[in-house]
């Protein structure tokens, strides 16, 4: 099993509401937050592209955040996501400082926090709280060893880039483009 | 009666109360050796509601935590609206709950050592000044004297109220200052108007025009899902803008209009698609009339004239021409929402709508479908006394082509005048901040300076509750029923919104305020129920459904009564205008002395120095309403000033750096923006969403923060048509100095 999220950047919109939902569900402090968007601009006026995408933990197969974490705290866990055991971290920071996609921040209350896939959903069969709420339908996640899942389909159909892959992460976000 | 000197007073925070931190009681860390961060929810409550951040209002659930208070808002799957998926605002309406800012008591304006402020009241207190005031105004001026300004839900019984107490004039802003021009464009076309939700079947659509609306921006749920869904589809979309918007980012065709000149567009799109014969023949010449008259009047608007005047090359406009007849009758030319610009809008509109006749889109397929609703009976009540006098006798006759009263009209009439015998004397302001919600300011200022009383219900200080004599504080509409929402869509469906928990603070629901008003004003047999869900049961069990059920279903879907969501092909259809055609030639606006094919004038453009002022909409927040909401605010807490780098080169202004604005009446801005510099908006404008610069300190997230259009909005073109307020107009300089400094200085 390996847990993977494909992102649209064709319908996105980058209406934000996938931070405000994970925030909600994850009770994320005002503040902060596991999920963001990014909306990239190239060209002059009229010749002219803007991208959008919503970018969180990219669960990387090679994450340097794991290898780094002295505790222990920060694992791999089923289907490959990358977990934070809150009572085992003690907010060192060094996951933050080895993340290439700054995913991480360091909660008020101690400990370092991080996108989850909402696995305490997935494992009730639920999609993470972002991807059930994405008014475009942008966000799709999945069993990438499942052929027949909506993530391995979409990226099989469709071009897609992944982000710093230079440095060797392996991340397991895919942008649809 | 002593005229009131109405200064603005700040609400005062003493005695009333501590509030409950947002957030505080949800708590999920709950200290097992292993939590991975995960929430350990058990079987938590859930009660529908319908969404009421904005008019769409999606069907939702509200989950409770297991403290029993709110944790989170999601999208009902059943409803067409959302389909499951609330948009930012919907999922974030939690804020306006928690918000500790809210309205907490009613408030009375009294003197007090020669100072105005705020008393805390009772209701009964309240009730007991407002019931006198309006018995007052009954006796010296007559019922219809009192408006009833509107803005979601609460207005229906608040309505009920004005009808029961003689007064017609009840108004949304959402008509004269948004939609109402494409209503009546509409209206005159093809007998029928867009609707809310707009009828336009845009998962269907092999072509989407979009003009100045940019969908994703304005996050009207269900439209931004089936124009993603257009987009996996592979449909054109067309988008017409001076500015890069999220839409144009996803168009096959970008046309960066010049500002001001869209009707020149339509008009050689109409042209074009008539001269080389790519309207749909079998449709136009079996349903339309004035064809010949309609051919003849574009003779002149060719690309080639048009070209002149928009910027958009002829060449262009042929291509995106053919684009639309290729996809016909699959194709929307959007009417779009917001469309009080310039003052002509109606006829724009016009433009729009014929040009979907033309392609064969009304009625068909992946064009605009006949939506349907339920018929709810109202509960009974006697008959509505009649008014007597109305403010379109001070309008003497103009705008008679509006189909819903014009708040600035009533605006107007408050401001006594010597031939005008139906003033207004009386406002109730529910769920609307009219200071940032009609243009020029201060017009408004001036009405409600001569109002003998102005009661404000909502759950928020704004501005306008500064004015008031009496502020009511309105429940969320996360604790209270409201009426049933039943919205016209392809099938008819019903939602109902419960409270998921009390009111906090003490804070009443508008259907309890309106009928203990009526109570007070002696209507009582406008007001024989027990309570609101003896009213919803009663209307429930009409239609084949029961409070108890809906309660359950939260959404009900039911059956169309005839096949008709599409028109039936190859058959005449009658269509409810003077000709039973579609009017491509309005008799309508012929017979009303308007132009009755829409003609091209031009609009003033900015003078050197100056910008063209747009605005628009943005997902994160809904107006003025949502801007203190802290779950909002932390996604998006300011508005900013997008500006051209050649502009702002040529101005010295850097990329974030704070600026400030004036209009071409000197009006400066209060507070300064941010600027955005961007390749995506043209040199000759600038653009800032709607709804920010906040001036009342007790919205303390939002006070001060980002510039308020309204504010700069004092240049109002109206709309002869309909009363509409075009506010597109405006033309400002960028201030780099604090000009409030200098002034002090």
């Amino acid at each position: 099993m390996r847990y993977a999220m494909a992102i649209d950047t064709k319908k996105c919109v980058g209406c934000s509401d996938c931070v405000v939902a994970c925030q909600l569900e994850n009770n994320v402090p005002i503040g902060y937050c596991r999920d963001w968007v990014v909306e990239s601009t190239s060209g002059t006026y009229p010749n002219l592209e803007t991208e959008y995408r919503s970018e969180r933990c990219h669960h990387c197969s090679n994450a340097p955040c794991v290898r780094c974490c002295p505790t222990g705290a920060s694992h791999i866990a089923e289907g490959g996501v990358v977990l934070v055991t809150q009572d085992k971290c003690i907010g060192c920071g060094a996951c933050i400082a080895s993340c290439p996609y700054d995913a991480r921040y360091p909660h008020p209350d101690g400990y370092v926090d991080k996108c989850t896939f909402c696995i305490h959903k997935v494992r009730k069969g639920e999609q993470p709280a972002c991807v059930q709420v994405c008014p475009t339908n942008c966000l799709y996640f999945g069993d990438l060893d499942d052929p027949n899942s909506e993530v391995s389909k979409k990226i099989k159909e469709r071009k897609y880039k992944r982000l710093k892959t230079e440095a060797g992460t392996d991340p397991q976000l895919y942008f649809l483009i | 009666m002593k005229t009131t000197r109405r200064s603005f007073i700040k609400i005062s925070g003493a005695g009333l109360g501590a509030a409950a931190i947002a957030g505080s009681s949800i708590n999920w860390a709950d200290g097992s050796v292993v939590n991975d961060a995960i929430p350990r929810a058990k079987n938590l409550e859930r009660t529908p509601t319908y969404c009421e951040v904005c008019f769409w209002k999606c069907a939702g659930w509200v989950t409770k935590n297991e403290q029993g208070d709110i944790w989170k808002i999601e999208g009902h799957n059943d409803d067409p609206h959302c389909n499951g998926r609330l948009c930012p605002r919907g999922t974030g309406g939690v804020g306006m709950y928690y918000d500790e800012d809210r309205l907490k008591t009613p408030l009375i304006r009294v003197e007090k050592n020669g100072k105005q402020v705020f008393k805390e009241a009772s209701w009964a207190e309240a009730f007991s000044v407002i019931g006198d005031k309006m018995k007052k105004i009954a006796k010296d001026h007559g019922p219809e004297c009192v408006a009833l300004f509107t803005h979601g839900s609460g207005g229906a019984f608040l309505g009920h109220l004005m009808k029961a107490y003689g007064s017609p004039h009840i108004t949304a802003p959402s008509f004269a200052q948004c939609r109402g021009p494409r209503e009546v464009a509409f209206y005159s076309t093809f007998g029928e108007g867009v609707l809310s939700p707009e009828r336009t079947d845009i998962r269907d659509t092999r072509c989407l025009v979009l003009i100045g609306s940019h969908i994703g921006e304005n996050m009207h749920n269900g439209q931004v899902q089936e124009m993603s869904e257009a987009i996996d589809k592979g449909a054109t979309i067309i988008t017409v803008d001076p500015r890069f918007s999220t839409a144009a980012s996803k168009s096959r065709y970008w046309l960066p209009i010049k500002p001001a000149t869209d009707l020149a567009l339509l008009l050689s799109w109409i042209h074009v698609i008539i001269n080389e014969g790519w309207y749909d023949k079998e449709y136009v010449e079996r349903h339309t009339f004035g064809l010949d008259q309609l051919k003849a009047h574009v003779a002149s608007y060719t690309p080639e004239w048009a070209y002149g005047i928009t910027t958009i090359e002829p060449k262009v406009i042929r291509e995106t021409a053919k684009e639309m007849a290729n996809a016909s009758p699959a194709v929307i030319v959007h009417p779009g929402r917001h469309v009080t610009w310039y003052g002509d809008d109606t006829q724009r509109l016009r433009a729009v709508a014929i040009l979907n006749a033309l392609l064969g889109s009304w009625g068909r397929r992946g064009g605009f479908y006949n939506p349907d609703k339920v018929a709810i009976p109202s509960f009974p009540h006697p008959p509505y006394p009649k008014p007597q006098k109305s403010y379109l006798n001070a309008l003497q006759g103009k705008y008679s082509l509006a189909t819903e009263v014009i708040s600035n009209g009533l605006c107007d009439v408050t401001t006594p005048s010597p031939q005008n015998d139906c003033n207004i004397k009386g406002w109730i302001v529910n769920g609307t901040n009219l200071i940032q919600t009609l243009p020029d300011q201060k017009q408004t200022l001036k009405a409600i300076e001569s109002l003998e009383m102005l009661v404000v219900i909502d759950t928020m200080p704004m501005e306008i509750t500064g004015y008031a004599d009496v502020i009511l504080p309105e429940c969320t509409y996360l604790e209270r029923y409201d009426s049933i929402r039943n919205s016209p869509h392809r099938e008819p469906v019903i939602s109902l919104r419960m409270p998921a928990v009390k009111p906090k603070y003490n804070s009443k629901p508008d259907w309890w305020i309106a009928q203990q008003l009526g109570f007070e004003l002696g209507l009582d047999d406008f007001f024989k129920f027990k309570n609101i869900e003896e009213v919803l049961d009663w209307q429930l069990k009409q239609v084949g459904s029961s409070l108890a059920e809906m309660q359950k279903l939260g959404v009900k879907k039911m059956k169309r009564e005839y096949n008709d969501l599409y028109m039936p092909e190859g058959v005449d259809y009658p269509f409810n205008t003077n000709t039973g055609k579609i009017e491509l030639y309005s008799t309508e606006m012929a017979n009303a002395g308007f132009p009755p094919m829409p003609v091209f004038t031009e609009h003033p453009q900015p003078p050197a120095g100056f910008y063209r002022l747009n605005y628009g909409r943005t997902p994160q927040h809904t107006f003025s309403r949502t801007a203190n909401n802290a779950n909002l605010l932390d996604i998006m807490p300011e508005n900013e000033l997008w500006i051209n780098p050649k502009v702002a080169k040529l101005l010295g202004i850097t990329q974030g750096q704070y600026v400030w604005l004036k209009n071409q009446d000197d009006v400066v801005s209060t507070f300064s923006i941010k600027a955005r510099v961007t390749e995506r908006i043209r040199w000759d404008s600038v653009y800032m969403a709607h709804g920010f610069g906040h001036s009342n300190k007790k919205l303390s997230r939002a006070f001060g923060r980002g510039a308020s259009d309204t504010e700069m909005i004092t240049n109002v073109m109206l709309d002869p048509v309909m009363g509409g307020t075009g506010m597109r107009g405006n033309f400002v300089t960028i201030l780099t100095e604090n000009p409030q400094t200098e002034a002090a200085s």
